[in-house]
């Protein structure tokens, strides 16, 4: 118990001194995290209004496969963009290994089936509210595409901040791509399992609580800055 | 763009016969009104004819390019279906689709608004409105592009008397400015009201095409007569 309330008052200590390396670790977290996001939603919004609205062959197995996608384990992502990005793989020139980027692309893996199935769930269910209306005025796909993702862009938001709670939460995949290098590669998350395994757990604690605040605060902010439950919303 | 000519369309669902073989011309001005017990393929014929059901069999030929008929002609459904967006951006979003400039959205919207008389409703969710504002923003949606021909699916079904001379005299002021309509409806009394000629259907066959003067004294089919008697249609 004393764990846990020396982790409490080590987080506020950090925070309210603005430790140095503490500050440099949250913005490395949330600039990979953002990152992967933002790349992710520019793939996983389009497509998932792709599928909503077109008909294909292979659709139904898309849609399958991404939602078995959803559940990949971060580790095996990891291990798989490792071996793409070193030396001796394919990509392995661009010298990306325990970079970063290296990390952005392992959690956009990560997210993108995620972010795609949630999507692709809400936008099935406004299209069908708007299907006759849409076909009837003759609109194009790309309006199509449009009008779907803006309307729903409440219900995407959700899909996108799902995202983000996967992607800052995740250990397994960086850990493997980024190395946990100190002043590099270190996140809030890869530092909390390497202060776990000193034994210094009052510090991973204030790191834990310093990520969910940061979680927190994110989902709160954004869900005011969209004004979800405002009055006149939908 | 006029006349509109079908030759032998037929109609199917998942292989399940639902209307034809039909043929008609509709021409410029008109005000056809079609007539017919529930299942008869009116809604199915409108439909068609505007293009949202593709036909099994037989042409639809309008008297210009497919892409000009196609722009030039609307449909409103019997639910109407609002966009997740205010009033306003219900009734500008066909002239969006068609690029209009700013100034002619905003000219043409403030004049439709206040024929519709929501314009203190302007910026309210449109899927807030009540049943009959919602029928009149839809037919003002359609409106506002001025039309050529307009398709409208019991455009005043369970609304109340005010609401539906409201819709009645939009409709009489649109044919008026060159308008051609074709609607279906089960009120007897509208279709006397509006109707220039009555299409009456049963179990997807046109039994009859009357001009409405004559089809109300001496109907040409034994099931329009007792349709317009109120008796059981076989």
């Amino acid at each position: 118990m004393s764990d846990i309330w020396d982790g409490i008052v080590q987080a506020f200590t950090l925070i309210y001194t603005f430790d140095s390396d503490l500050i440099e670790i949250s913005l490395r977290s949330l600039q990979v995290t953002l990152s992967a996001l933002a790349i992710s939603c520019m793939i996983a919004l389009p497509l998932a209004a792709v599928l909503t609205i077109r008909r294909f062959k292979f659709r139904r197995f898309v849609i399958a496969l991404l939602n078995a996608l959803m559940g990949l384990p971060p580790v095996v992502v990891g291990l798989l963009v490792y071996i793409v990005l070193s030396r001796s793989g394919p990509f392995g020139v661009l010298d990306l290994l325990y970079t970063t980027t290296a990390m952005i692309i392992a959690q956009t893996i990560i997210i993108t089936p995620l972010i795609t199935s949630i999507a692709h769930q809400s936008l099935r269910e406004l299209w069908s509210e708007y299907h006759d209306l849409l076909i009837s005025m003759n609109t194009s796909h790309k309006q199509r595409v449009k009008t779907l993702l803006w309307d729903a862009r409440r219900a995407l938001l959700t899909a996108s901040l799902a995202g983000f709670g996967r992607a800052i939460g995740e250990v397994g995949a960086i850990m493997i791509v980024g190395g946990n290098i100190d002043n590099a590669t270190r996140v809030l998350t890869t530092a909390i399992a390497l202060e776990t395994s000193k034994g210094d757990f009052a510090l991973a604690l204030a790191l834990g609580f310093v990520l969910i605040l940061i979680t927190i605060a994110l989902n709160i902010g954004t869900h005011w800055l969209s004004k979800t439950e405002s009055e006149g919303r939908w | 763009m006029f006349p509109l000519i079908t030759e032998n369309l037929v109609v199917k669902f998942e292989g399940k016969h639902i209307l034809g073989p039909i043929d008609l011309k509709i021409d410029k001005g008109d005000i056809a009104v079609l007539l017919g017990p529930n299942g008869s393929g009116k809604t199915s014929l409108l439909k068609a004819l505007h293009g949202i059901l593709k036909p099994k069999e037989g042409t639809i030929r309008w008297s210009c390019l497919k892409t000009e008929s196609i722009r030039k002609q609307m449909f409103v459904f019997q639910t109407p279906i609002m966009l997740r967006r205010s009033v306003f951006e219900n009734l500008t979003y066909p002239l969006l689709l068609r690029k209009i400039s700013k100034e002619q959205v905003n000219y043409r919207a403030a004049r439709w608004l206040d024929r519709i008389d929501l314009r203190m409703s302007m910026q309210v969710p449109a899927t807030r409105l009540s049943g009959g504002e919602k029928q009149k923003l839809a037919l003002a949606r359609a409106l506002i592009t001025e039309p050529e021909m307009l398709f409208l699916d019991e455009p005043c079904a369970s609304l109340d008397g005010k609401t539906t001379y409201e819709i009645e005299s939009l409709l009489q002021s649109c044919v008026a400015n060159g308008t051609t309509i074709m609607m279906s409806t089960h009120d007897i009394g509208q279709a006397k009201r509006l109707a220039k000629n009555i299409y009456f259907l049963n179990k997807g066959i046109l039994e009859s095409i009357q001009p409405a003067k004559t089809f109300f004294i001496k109907p040409l089919s034994r099931n329009a007569s007792k349709f317009i008697a109120g008796d059981i249609v076989e």
